[in-house]
């Protein structure tokens, strides 16, 4: 009741409060995720949210968004107090949230997307036309010029995040919450969505921004909120802060150099003369990519780099025989190749991760079981042999830092992070010839993806083959020796043993 | 402060083994209450030789449970093992001599071959589905819908509408002899059952179909051959069928059209309300036994206590209607458990 007053008594000063969170503590299964944490978000304002895996940035605002309905602490919005059953209350009450993990129906049109669950409709029919009209007016609006009859599916998923939003917006919500809404977008589209924000803020709406793109969250954000194990460890307004200061706050003191910024020279330290592993020759599929002809040699990373939607997935995928090229051909040490699945390209030595741990991941199994499953064969020919199974996945738990260190426990149990090094564990067990890595650092923290630069430095340096295709320019930067860079599924460009920068990598696609 | 936090944390144990156990706990819970109900409204029901009975008369259902349990493991269906079974049945008494009143134009063979070739058949049979389905890339719910009419057609074919009575001699000795008291069915049901359980729990094979149900698209970026899975998966259930059809054609006396229309839902009841997730990569022969227990129990029973016998279909609908609920609610259950921890 006091805060009541309290919070509009600051209106005649600042922005109002428009939504308050006090002592705030929620734990899953016995496990503390946020500890009596309040956080304050104001009219009209880009919030940003920031912190590392399993800090409890995503837990808060997945309270906020009802999404979880059980925690302690009070919520209050526009002062009053409030306590959202499901997401439908939380948007109800003019609060959206645009996950990671998009909600878009891929095989429903552009407009039915914008106008899902409320189409308009004349006695009692849906009003296409109205639908098609509206949904390119609103989009246009947000500087979205696309056709609302395309199918949803076929578009970048750029633009599916872009009009994700335009969705959220337009069903009223007062304060958006977007989480990780850059990493799957181009630089273009990044300065499109950011302008976009800037006009929903002028609205007098609220924005929360979740990002591990600390150069994202301060460009747009007027204040930073930094969350560390569960605890709100700061909030401060944008100009008063540096990149350094909020990885400071967010891993402790004395980490500064994990995060390097690339805007520097970096050497590549190409290995032109090793011998080539992988070739392909003239590789193409469908509309994804054309004419690839590409090198993978013993002992050095080669980087593919590409804005999404550019065919370097695709073609990490038609690598390991998931994708079938219509024209052209693999080549293993010298011998042409062709998969006919995915089991054929791992006999061959070829080893894959794909860019989403849901894809290569089994949650109700024990990590022991996603550990063994890729090399059961060499394991065991009928009957399986779960103690070595157990032993070789301690062996990988150990060597990759992955906690808890109990190969017994249920992959679900395990952080985002974990999971992603579980997911490359399975390939190490028994040596590959090539490893293919799509998006291997996407979505963490700063302390997990230097993990991962350890992890592909020690494989190459025992002579593994290592592929890595990333929209990401740190990601490839950070671990590549070669790079190529994909635009529009060609390859039109190649970096090998001199020195780059990100914005010359940037200028190549 | 310990005192009062350590059983919070264990009764949250405790609940969360609970929740993660309940398709495993549901039905033997509903199992104990069936026999104990019956137990008390039957004097007749708990007696050594109606147990005999029920298990004498779950055994054909029990085989293609065995089979499909494999099939519902994979998060796929297959609706054509019954006629599989009729086909085979049917087609093993075809390549009998049967008593010259029997009015059929058959095919009269030793027994051994006549127990081959209905066996190729029922293979063949499945391998069309597993074919359908991995290479064509038709839901195995629609292959397998036309592979029952497909099924239901040969039956039609070399019957004719009549009748047929014998079987090879081993075929009949395995439907309807008895060692020791025990009859061979269930035997062959028990053997059905173990080779089963071992090769889901212990084999490298057993551990593909439990990963390819849990997440099909994982098994396939971890290299696993996931098709081969899927078509081994339909060629066993057809299998089990099989086998099933021509015990079932001798322990029934007769061979004949739509004789195992009845066993399509009768053995999915059994794997779904035994606890198997239709979506895949939870459950097992263990779960499928408790189903067959709880259906057996429950289709015996409703004849020992005093109930209108049509009303006895609906409860039957009704036990079904249960089981799946759990079903469902165990997985969402379990969703929530894994969400929640991310």
């Amino acid at each position: 009741m006091m805060s009541m007053t309290e919070s509009t008594n600051n209106g005649d000063t600042q922005p109002v409060a428009r939504l308050k969170m006090e002592g705030i503590s929620k734990s899953f299964g016995g496990v503390a995720a946020l500890r009596e944490v309040d956080f304050e978000l104001r009219e009209g304002e880009v919030h940003g949210l920031v912190g590392e895996n399993g800090a409890g940035k995503s837990t808060m605002m997945k309270i906020i968004a009802g999404v979880h309905t059980g925690y302690t602490g009070r919520m209050l919005l526009d002062g009053k107090q409030v306590h959202f059953h499901s997401a439908r209350d939380a948007l109800d009450a003019g609060i959206g949230m645009v996950h990671q993990e998009l909600s878009i129906v891929p095989d429903l049109s552009v407009a039915e997307n914008v106008y899902l669950g409320k189409q308009p409709t004349r006695n009692g029919v849906v009003d296409w036309k109205a639908m098609r009209e509206g949904a390119k007016r609103q989009l246009e609006m947000l500087g979205i010029n696309v056709d609302p009859r395309a199918t949803m599916g076929s578009l970048p998923i750029g633009l599916q995040q872009l009009i994700e939003l335009a969705r959220v917006i337009y069903s009223g919500a007062r304060i958006i919450i977007l989480d990780e809404p850059t990493s799957a977008l181009s630089p273009p589209e990044v300065r499109r969505l950011f302008e976009v924000l800037r006009g929903v803020r002028a609205s007098g709406r609220s924005i929360v921004f979740i990002s591990h793109f600390l150069d994202d969250i301060l460009e747009i954000s007027d204040t930073v909120t930094i969350f560390r194990n569960g605890k709100r460890v700061a909030t401060q307004p944008v100009p008063a802060i540096d990149k350094s200061w909020v990885i400071e706050q967010m891993i402790g003191l004395g980490h500064e150099d994990l995060e390097e910024s690339y805007t520097g020279a970096i050497a590549l330290d190409s290995k032109p003369a090793a011998p080539i592993v992988l070739a392909t020759r003239d590789l193409a599929s469908g509309r994804a990519f054309t004419d690839v002809s590409l090198e993978v040699r013993a002992g050095e990373v080669l980087g593919i780099y590409g804005f999404m939607g550019c065919g370097q997935l695709e073609l990490a995928r038609a690598l390991f025989g998931k994708v079938k090229p219509d024209a052209g051909g693999l080549v293993i040490e010298g011998k042409p190749v062709r998969f006919k699945n995915t089991a054929q390209a791992r006999r061959a030595g070829i080893a894959f991760v794909p860019e989403s741990r849901r894809s290569m991941l089994f949650y109700h199994e024990p990590v022991y079981k996603n550990v063994s499953i890729s090399s059961l064969g060499r394991i065991s020919r009928l009957w399986l042999k779960p103690a070595v199974e157990r032993g070789i996945a301690e062996t990988q738990v150990k060597a990759l830092n992955i906690k808890p260190a109990k190969v017994k426990a249920l992959l679900g149990g395990l952080s985002g992070g974990n999971q992603q090094k579980v997911a490359l564990a399975k390939w190490l067990a028994y040596p590959t010839k090539v490893l293919v890595l799509s998006e291997p650092t996407r979505g963490m923290d700063v302390g997990a993806k230097d993990d991962v630069v350890k992890i592909v430095r020690g494989l190459r340096d025992q002579g593994m083959a290592v592929v890595v295709v990333s929209a990401e320019p740190e990601t490839v930067l950070s671990l590549a020796d070669r790079i190529v860079v994909m635009k529009k599924g060609r390859i039109v460009k190649e970096f090998a043993s001199e020195t780059i920068s990100k914005d010359r990598l940037l200028e190549a696609a | 402060m310990n005192t009062q936090t350590l059983p919070a944390a264990g009764n949250v144990r405790f609940r969360n083994f609970l929740r993660s156990q309940m398709r495993n706990i549901a039905p033997f819970v509903t199992l104990i209450a069936l026999v104990v109900f019956f137990a008390v409204a039957s004097p007749s029901f708990l007696t050594v030789d109606n147990l005999g009975n029920i298990l004498t008369t779950m055994s054909v259902t029990g085989i293609m449970a065995v089979g499909l349990t494999f099939v519902i493991l994979c998060a796929e269906i297959d609706l054509s093992f019954a006629a599989i079974a009729n086909a085979t049945g049917i087609a093993v008494a075809y390549f009998t001599a049967q008593e010259a009143y029997v009015n059929v134009a058959n095919v009269p063979l030793s027994g051994g071959m006549a127990i081959v070739l209905a066996l190729i058949g029922c293979l063949v049979l499945g391998f069309v589905n597993a074919i359908g389905m991995t290479k064509v890339g038709i839901p195995s719910f629609i292959m397998t819908l036309a592979m029952m009419q497909i099924g239901a057609g040969i039956c039609a074919l070399l019957v004719r509408g009549q009748i047929l009575y014998a079987v090879p001699p081993q075929v009949s000795y395995l439907g309807t002899e008895s060692i020791g008291g025990v009859p061979v069915i269930v035997l062959v049901l028990a053997l059905f059952l173990l080779v089963g359980h071992l090769v889901l729990t212990y084999t490298r094979f057993g551990r593909y179909v439990y990963m390819v149900g849990g997440n099909r698209e994982a098994a396939e970026f971890s290299g696993v051959n996931v098709k081969l899975i899927l078509g081994a998966v339909m060629v066993i259930s057809a299998f089990c069928a099989g086998t099933s059809g021509m015990l079932g054609v001798a322990y029934f006396g007769s061979a004949q059209q739509d004789e195992f229309n009845g066993f399509l839902l009768d053995a999915i009841s059994a794997v779904v309300v035994g606890g198997t997730s239709l979506f895949g990569g939870r459950g097992g022969i263990g779960n499928t036994i408790i189903g067959l227990c709880v259906l057996g129990v429950l289709n015996n029973g409703l004849d020992h206590v005093q109930i209108d016998s049509f009303l006895k279909i609906l409860i039957r609908g009704l036990i079904l209607l249960i089981a799946l609920i759990i079903n469902v609610y165990a997985q969402n259950l379990r969703a929530q458990q894994i969400q929640s921890t991310e």
